[in-house]
């Protein structure tokens, strides 16, 4: 379903091959699937707005040099310089955050949640409100099914970050905690 | 530094801009200068910085001007000079038959070749497309790399720096876990690969293949535990006299600021010993979780403590005669830095001296200044004993490798 919608969008736009666009050609593309408001409306595809600059610009490198493998990204990040790379996340860093989950949430979900995040630290390198910082990424209002599917991701290390953090901090954490987590994030202004 | 290292250095960061420029997919298009505070230039020194998070190197290597040279201090009659600028995310350090000089990765795929020829160094790519190629070793001409789950090798590897064949994997029965998942790799006196697998935590109950040391055959066959209870390790070596395995572990995070201390450890009953992982911490501190039930006696003590949080990460037995005799068949041993602490310390290299039984007599200070206003400028991961007795030191940091010589040098040059 996801990938169906992401090859639609990439097709109406590639008319000329990907690695031979600008930065600011892709652009459209890159805001097409993530949300030009920095909200995103496509399943497992992260909202983007007010994202730490530093965090976007390491993913966006391992993309391009392929040491994190998710496509379409890695076709996306092809080609663009170092300069690109840094320009195109200060671009996506200065996005509106993204909107939570709007409606009055479950509260013992929602403390859960924030009890989670407390006990396994997330709270310290991610700040107490989850705007992120540097090289760690914002998760307050993120879509929750991405949360849910990086965390995942994390776990079973199908998901490589730069550096192996986020692996050590969920190997003692059930699914359960996972769905709880996410749901509590999505729902953090 | 002295004048000809420092020509040297622009130099070689000419030639390697020149390569990258030249090898990366971004040939075609021009290179716009990077804003201040890119990460692809360096960590930006604001406040967010300071706050309590694992530090990120930046993704590109720094520029030979740019390197923390002019902070780094050592004691008196000592010179730091750079080596090579230009190799990424550099890690472990090892030296071939024929002088090349090999350095791993662990953020990123390469492992290099710095190439000495007649006073020109140039840095070569041995091999790429590797997952956290942490660990390297040359034993007769072979260079053995332990990657996150495999371990492979290529034959005669300074004879074909210019065209390295696909490395051969010889042992792939690892766990694939990301979490501690880089390896050490040395061979011991008996001529096998030892090499650990980390605790896949921060805290847990590890699973019987994880927190040990391991030694395997160099064709890959007979795999045997040799040292348990171990949450990780970065840096290994033999006691020259001895024989004995010394090595460095890292210790839980988010007990405290203080508390636990990295440890410095001996393996004095191969197969026996057990460092107490996740039972007890810094040789005398219970788990408040796993340690019930449990006593810290039970277990093989450090030798010694090396701060909390200090992430100590190579460490070499000096066997070198460039420096004064009192650094032969001592330790020097890189502190990466903390990170889980308000108060970073580490970015240093210290000398544990020990006694002539192997047991622990002091800690010194040796080069220091990667730390500066609680920020890295550069984190020291791995040494090596070249063989005119000069050390060398790799940054993953900054992407260098600096030397450390003795005496002979001027440095009124600087």
């Amino acid at each position: 379903m996801r990938s169906l919608a992401i090859g639609a969008i990439l097709a109406g736009f590639a008319a000329s091959p990907l690695c031979a666009q600008s930065l600011d050609e892709r652009l459209p593309t890159c805001f097409a699937c993530h949300g030009e408001k920095g909200t995103s409306q496509l399943p497992e595809t992260p909202s983007l707005g007010a994202q730490p600059a530093f965090y976007t610009t390491v993913q966006l490198f391992m993309f391009r040099d392929k040491l994190r493998i998710t496509e379409p990204m890695n076709e996306m990040a092809k080609g663009l310089t170092d300069a690109d790379l840094q320009r195109g996340a200060d671009i996506i860093s200065k996005l509106p955050a993204p909107e939570p989950i709007s409606g009055t949430p479950d509260a013992v979900r929602m403390e859960r949640g924030r009890a989670l995040g407390q006990k396994n630290h997330c709270n310290f390198c991610h700040q107490s409100n989850y705007a992120g910082q540097e090289n760690v990424p914002r998760l307050a209002g993120q879509r929750e099914d991405y949360l849910l599917k990086a965390l995942r991701g994390y776990k079973d290390n199908s998901r490589r970050g730069y550096d192996a953090q986020m692996s050590e901090v969920v190997y003692p954490m059930k699914d359960e905690d996972f769905v709880d987590l996410a749901y509590f994030l999505a729902r953090q202004k | 530094m002295t004048y000809l290292s420092r020509r040297r250095g622009f130099v070689l960061a000419g030639t390697l801009a020149t390569l990258l420029v030249a090898a990366g997919p971004a040939a075609a298009q021009p290179q716009t200068p990077l804003p201040p505070g890119s990460p692809l230039i360096g960590r930006p020194d604001t406040e967010a910085a300071k706050k309590l998070a694992p530090v990120a190197p930046p993704p590109l290597p720094a520029a030979a001007d740019k390197l923390p040279l002019d902070k780094l201090k050592a004691p008196k009659g000592f010179t730091i000079d750079l080596y090579a600028s230009g190799v990424d995310n550099a890690r472990t350090l090892r030296l071939g038959d024929k002088g090349t000089v090999f350095v791993s990765s662990r953020i990123k795929d390469k492992i290099h070749a710095i190439v000495d020829k007649d006073g020109k160094r140039e840095v070569k790519v041995v091999a790429s497309g590797l997952h956290r190629p942490n660990g390297i070793v040359l034993h007769k001409g072979t260079l053995y790399i332990a990657e996150l789950s495999q371990i492979s090798k290529i034959e005669n590897v300074e004879d074909k720096l210019d065209n390295p064949p696909k490395p051969t994997v010889i042992f792939s029965d690892l766990p694939k876990d990301e979490a501690h998942g880089w390896k050490y790799l040395t061979i011991g006196p008996d001529e096998k690969l030892y090499f650990q697998v980390g605790a896949p935590c921060n805290i847990c109950m590890p699973s019987e293949r994880h927190a040990k040391i391991y030694r395997l055959n160099l064709d890959g066959s007979g795999l045997e535990v040799v040292a348990s209870g171990i949450r990780q390790i970065v840096g290994m070596d033999w006691h020259p006299v001895s024989k004995q395995l010394y090595f460095t572990e890292h210790q839980r995070d988010w007990l405290s600021e203080d508390i636990p201390q990295d440890k410095l450890n001996r393996v004095t009953q191969p197969g026996k010993d057990n460092f107490g992982f996740p039972y007890c911490h810094q040789g005398n501190i219970p788990d408040q979780e796993f340690g019930w039930g449990r006593s810290c006696d039970e277990f093989t003590k450090p030798i010694t403590l090396l701060g909390p949080h200090s992430a100590p990460l190579g460490m070499r037995f000096y066997t070198g005669t460039m420096f004064p005799a009192a650094y032969r068949n001592q330790i020097i041993l890189a502190r990466h830095g903390s990170w889980n602490r308000t108060t970073k310390i580490g970015g240093d290299l210290v000398v544990v001296k020990l006694k002539p039984d192997g047991t622990f007599r002091s800690m010194e200070p040796f080069v220091t200044g990667f730390l500066q206003n609680n920020n890295y400028v550069g984190r020291p991961v791995d040494m090596l004993v070249m063989k005119d007795g000069s050390l060398l030191v790799s940054d993953d940091y900054n992407g260098a490798v600096y030397r450390v010589s003795y005496g002979a040098q001027r440095t009124a040059g600087r």
